[in-house]
């Protein structure tokens, strides 16, 4: 405890590092899954190229992924774009299964009634696919997030990791106390994401209720 | 793009492969942490995930503490655990274990609990015991769901397994941390390379063992002949 308050400084600004860069991939994998998601629901050669790159992603290691990335994009390793750009291709990876589920899980006759009342095809993606689908985007983006938020603390092995600086650091200082406060932050950021999440939901949503076993996975 | 050819041109030579720090052996401890973690949470987390599933009890709490645990950074309590322990395996294995639980679990228990009702209520009418219905019935349809589950926790534990380089257990995260530290890119690549190819080794061959896991009459194409005597 008498850590933390003598360290007062570094965590909060650590803390607000760790947002900032946990934040962008986030908002990006939701961006970019909506398109993509809706794309892969409505096109099949689509759905399989979509969901096997993706999966292709996802089974390159975080620490792996942090390394090649500056090779490929010419970015120095400890650039922030580094960090969130792998942060992204994982955190849209994991997006974008829910958001074809999502869209899949609008039933056939309400696409096929609003259709018949004359909705365009842009209206209907508004105004009917978007939001019936928001439910299963919403919990998926949860998952995403807390997700996202863990996982940038890796990055500090290649010392880019907001509060994962305080494991590595506690490591070297073989000071324990710094270790749990680095992974006290994490979990209020991760807490404070999933809550900004859950209000937003309820602001935007308010129709939502989660069809059952949507958040299972 | 030189760093990847030089680690491409490390990895293929025979000889780098050989002694202590050889990558044969460490790609075998990395099989071998994942290989342990994975099984020993699959015994933990089948059975629980068929025992909510089929009980439909528990469910909410179980929702609530996984998703407390995908918050929770595996790599600060990997080093948390080490510093308590000191540097040993067991801590490694304990916080893989950790890590592989909740995708296992979440699986299991949503795969047993979207068994279709009616093939419950029959085999509970036909007699059988709730034992024989979990064995029986729930388990075998949702086997495809659960491989998923251990596939999706195989390849977080590989890919977490790295950081087991960061505390001196070996495994292929030691040319990542190496190399980091030395400022060595094309030994850290090296370990990218080959991370990501076991990961994906692993992954495809869990994908055929989902594929083969499908209870057969799911398999079966529409207007396929059933075979004699059904």
């Amino acid at each position: 405890m008498s850590w933390l308050l003598d360290n007062r400084a570094l965590v909060l600004d650590l803390t607000l590092e760790h947002a900032r860069l946990s934040a962008v991939p986030i908002v990006v994998a939701l961006l970019a899954s909506i398109p993509l998601g809706w794309l892969a629901h409505r096109v099949r050669v689509a759905r399989l190229i979509v969901l096997s790159s993706f999966n292709l992603v996802f089974t390159i290691p975080s620490l792996a992924l942090f390394v090649l990335l500056p090779l490929l994009l010419g970015t120095r390793i400890l650039d922030d774009l580094n960090v969130m750009v792998a942060l992204s291709l994982y955190a849209i990876a994991m997006m974008l299964r829910g958001a074809v589920d999502g869209f899949d899980h609008v039933s056939p006759a309400v696409r096929r009634s609003a259709t018949a009342m004359g909705y365009s095809r842009a209206g209907l993606f508004w105004t009917v696919q978007l939001p019936l689908a928001g439910p299963v985007l919403l919990a998926t983006l949860r998952v995403v997030s807390v997700g996202t938020v863990s996982l940038l603390s890796v990055a500090a092995l290649i010392g880019k990791g907001g509060l994962g600086y305080l494991f590595t650091n506690g490591f070297q200082r073989d000071h324990p106390a710094e270790i749990v406060v680095g992974i006290v932050f994490v979990l209020l950021v991760a807490l404070a994401f999933d809550l900004v999440l859950v209000l937003a939901g309820r602001a935007l949503l308010p129709w939502a209720r989660l069809p059952k076993e949507a958040g299972a996975r | 793009m030189t760093y990847v050819l030089d680690a491409v041109r490390y990895i293929v030579e025979p000889q780098n492969w050989a002694g202590p720090d050889g990558i044969g052996l460490r790609l075998a401890q990395h099989a071998l942490y994942v290989a342990i973690s994975v099984a020993v949470a699959a015994v933990v987390a089948v059975p629980l995930g068929v025992l909510i599933g089929h009980t439909g009890r528990g469910r909410t709490l179980v929702v609530a503490v996984t998703g407390a645990a995908r918050a929770l950074p595996t790599f600060g309590l990997l080093l948390f655990v080490v510093l308590l322990s000191g540097l040993h395996l067991a801590p490694v294995i304990a916080v893989l274990v950790i890590l592989a639980v909740p995708p296992i679990l979440a699986a299991t228990y949503a795969g047993v609990g979207a068994v279709d009702h009616a093939a419950v209520d029959g085999a509970r009418a036909t007699g059988f015991s709730e034992w024989q219905i979990a064995r029986q019935v729930e388990i075998p349809l949702a086997l495809p769901l659960i491989v998923g589950g251990v596939r999706s926790a195989t390849l977080q534990t590989i890919a977490t397994a790295t950081i087991a380089g960061y505390v001196a257990q070996g495994a292929l995260g030691r040319y990542l941390i190496e190399g980091l530290a030395r400022h060595e890119y094309a030994t850290a690549v090296v370990g990218a390379l080959l991370v990501g190819g076991l990961a994906l080794v692993a992954d495809a061959g869990l994908a055929v063992v989902q594929a083969v896991a499908a209870p057969s009459g799911g398999r079966l194409a529409p207007g396929t002949p059933l075979p004699e005597g059904t």
